[in-house]
């Protein structure tokens, strides 16, 4: 689908790769599934993965083509390699599902979350905060005289680093998205 | 060709239009107009069952008997929640079926209605895949598609929820060639590279196996076809599930008869010391495999399968091949005999000679002795005397089940109909109705134990209304006898709720519902009554009177590897350790 700049057909040499090296170290990887965007799909995947007791780090989902009714789901999971094919050969079956796409082994791609931060304080943690938010380039979307809304935008560590600094600022709530990510380059 | 009707004349157009011909079902509110358009119209045969489990189970027999789609109809809410066993039983199993459901109208989903139960939520996790049709316009569609899902890559079974409002209003009927059926086309040619391995392979094996399975069934007569001639012509030894008996016949030379937890011990044996193991269309399932880490050590192993998940879900393979069973043999015997149809002869034939050494201890040679009848002797007297005959078997789940499949022959595929995944007593009865139905004059045997066939012996109401000479050989030891098995090995012999109390009089039942009822316990009668209920033409209760304690061998206790089989009662001892206990 060139909207997504996914190669056509690649399914079959990523998703479906079936000789790949077992070991049994967790790991962790990033996977673009497009499906059709009807009714009950995010069920079947979400389903898929507490009925076979995979695990969900992050997962997103939006339709990316409005006139194809096509969505995106991301999903960030860890797993042995083994889990982590078992999951891509069961995602690929489930029949709204189009594309299944591994982003941690196809070679470099971008990893996005946007998080919220709302951190109330005054004086001088209050000044820290919005010092830190400045290097994190977090922007101020909503201020008051005791507290800011920053939202940022990088990768899922940057996220939590920045979390981890504003808690002892004041941090009240925090709303992230989860992951969204894209393959590097051209194709 | 498109027309205008009504949602529920679409329904009945779409089974016409897929080549339907039988729809097992039972009526209720919110599937009324479908019920009404099926009064009015011959071409579509509607077997009405006495609850709706069976109608799945019968949809299930039919499809297993023939290869084709099974189709039930069941209504709203409770009549949804009871296909939910069938549903399961049959993506467990990989049979094609649809079920068509109907559902409170599209304006009070949600409200918590008469008879409303969230059905697409509910068997999400148990059929391929299911549909809400909210829109009347595109009901024929996601007929066509339901039908082209089931029945196509890995057969699954599939639901539509058709809401009552839906049934009623006026839509466009598409026909099934200009439906669209979506990117859903599961790949059926194998990788030839990884083929023309897999012959690389076969040429130099000196202890090669076939382990076949219910792909090749699902993949039609074509693919049963294929497999004899490659076995044949290789000389290599085949064993198979119990999904896939049937597939090679019982009377080749090259059978080692079933594998797995009750299969034979020199099946399990050649699995376990194989060079090369080949796996065609069989899923690594834990009764056949046992100990995973034990599994087969020396081989390398190759599996064709039309599913990816299939491949490395349990066991890590040398070769995967993802295609259709029928394709990928097609191939991969056009290789072979391509490159001069060679096979290492000489380590072949101590092989044999090593498997018939196994073959020699006979295991499931039984005593026949005194005036009770053993479970063996009684499938034993029933092979011989039914041999040759037009025979369909469907079977309960538990012991019998077993030693149905260990002492019964099938020579054909599409014969044998038992529930192997899911495991469901109550499984048989009904199924043996949908074989019937499809092959009405053939001879179609259920082979039960008392307590599976009480869980869904209301059928005999349907096999009499609509004379399906269904037989119900019924093999009653008045225990449930696997669970009485298992409570022996590894429970102290505490039997725990594993005997049938108050069980009904089996003639007398018979008779209550006018059929036939035989009983007997005597071995020397046994010929007699087994062709007593052969002959009868209709429905019959045979209340088979079997030796109470007898336990089903050979078995691999869980969690022990395949050369650790128990071939008898002295054995048992100690066999399963307490890890083995927590496997079922």
């Amino acid at each position: 689908m060139a909207a997504l700049k996914i190669k056509k057909g690649s399914t079959s040499h990523s998703a479906y790769n079936l000789r790949p090296n077992f070991s049994d170290v967790l790991e962790r990887h990033t996977l673009a599934v497009r499906v059709d965007n009807e009714p009950g799909v995010l069920a079947r995947v979400i389903g898929l993965f507490s009925g076979r007791g995979y695990n969900i780090e992050s997962l997103t989902v939006a339709e990316v083509d409005h006139t194809g009714h096509q969505s995106r789901i991301t999903i960030v999971t860890t797993g042995t390699p083994q889990v982590i094919e078992q999951i891509k050969a069961q995602l690929g079956r489930i029949v709204p599902v189009h594309e299944v796409h591994d982003l941690t082994v196809e070679g470099p791609a971008v990893e996005r979350e946007l998080g919220l931060f709302k951190v109330a304080g005054t004086g001088d943690k209050r000044v820290e905060a919005m010092r830190l938010a400045d290097i994190f380039r977090a922007n101020v979307v909503d201020t008051t005289l005791e507290s800011f809304v920053f939202e940022i935008t990088g990768a899922p560590e940057k996220i939590d680093a920045f979390a981890d600094l504003m808690r002892p600022l004041g941090l009240q709530e925090v709303a992230r998205t989860g992951v969204a990510a894209l393959s590097r380059g051209a194709e | 060709m498109t027309r205008q009707m009504t949602g529920a004349k679409m329904v009945v157009q779409a089974l016409r239009d897929q080549g339907v011909d039988t729809v097992f079902g039972y009526p209720g509110g919110a599937v009324l107009p479908i019920y009404d358009e099926i009064f009015q119209q011959n071409d579509i045969r509607h077997i009405l069952v006495r609850h709706e489990q069976a109608a799945v189970h019968a949809a299930e027999g039919y499809a297993r008997s023939t290869g084709k789609v099974g189709v039930a109809l069941v209504t709203s809410g409770p009549g949804a929640t009871n296909a939910v066993t069938g549903l399961t039983d049959a993506l467990l199993d990989s049979i094609p079926i649809v079920v068509i459901s109907g559902q409170v109208p599209t304006f009070m989903i949600g409200s918590d209605a008469f008879q409303e139960a969230d059905t697409v939520g509910i068997t999400r996790p148990c059929t391929k895949h299911n549909w809400l049709a909210k829109e009347t316009d595109a009901l024929s569609e996601t007929l066509h598609q339901a039908f082209h899902v089931a029945r196509s890559g890995r057969p699954g079974p599939v639901l539509i929820d058709i809401p009552k409002d839906t049934q009623f209003a006026s839509g466009t009927y598409v026909a099934p060639n200009t439906a669209r059926v979506d990117h859903y086309q599961p790949q059926l040619k194998g990788d030839i590279t990884e083929i023309t391995e897999l012959v690389e392979l076969m040429e130099k094996a000196k202890r090669p196996v076939f382990y076949t399975g219910g792909g090749v069934i699902n993949s039609g007569v074509a693919a049963s076809q294929l497999l004899r001639e490659l076995v044949d012509a290789t000389g290599f030894p085949i064993t198979s599930t119990l999904m896939g008996l049937g597939a090679y016949p019982a009377s080749g030379k090259s059978w080692l008869g079933m594998l797995g937890m009750h299969g034979l011990y020199e099946a399990n044996m050649a699995m376990h010391d194989c060079d090369l193991m080949i796996n065609v269309g069989a899923r690594f399932d834990d009764r056949i495999t046992g100990l995973i880490s034990a599994f087969s050590p020396k081989s390398k192993k190759a599996h064709i399968d039309i599913d990816p998940s299939s491949i490395n879900k349990v066991i890590r393979v040398d070769i995967p091949i993802v295609g259709d069973v029928a394709h990928v043999l097609e191939d991969l015997l056009k290789v072979w005999k391509a490159r001069g149809r060679k096979t290492n002869q000489e380590g072949l034939q101590k092989w044999w000679g090593q498997i018939n050494e196994w073959r020699a201890k006979d295991c499931l040679s039984f005593k026949q002795e005194g005036k009770v009848i053993k479970p063996q002797y009684a499938l034993k007297r029933f092979e011989e005397l039914s041999r040759g005959m037009d025979r369909y078997v469907t079977t309960e789940v538990g012991q019998h089940q077993m030693w149905a499949a260990q002492y019964l022959n099938f020579e054909d595929p599409h014969r044998w109909m038992t529930s192997g995944g899911l495991g469901t007593m109550g499984y048989g009865f009904p199924a043996s109705v949908g074989v019937q139905v499809a092959h009405p004059e053939a001879l179609v045997v259920n082979v039960a134990g008392e307590a599976s066939w009480l869980m869904n012996m209301q059928e005999m109401g349907t096999a009499m209304q609509f004379g399906l000479p269904v037989k119900q050989f019924i093999l009653n030891n008045e225990r449930l006898g696997m669970v009485r098995q298992w409570q022996e090995l590894l429970h102290g012999e505490r039997y725990s709720h594993s005997w049938s109390e108050s069980l009904p009089d089996f003639v007398k039942l018979a008779e209550a519902f006018g059929a036939k009822g035989i009983i007997c316990s005597d071995p020397d009668d046994l010929d007699d009554a087994i062709m007593e209920m052969i002959n009868y033409d209709g429905p019959v209760i045979f209340d088979c009177l079997v030796e109470k304690h007898e336990n089903c061998f050979p078995m691999i206790p869980s969690g022990k590897p395949h050369n650790e089989m128990l071939l008898g009662e002295a054995s048992t001892q100690g066999a399963i350790e307490s890890g083995g206990a927590v496997l079922v």
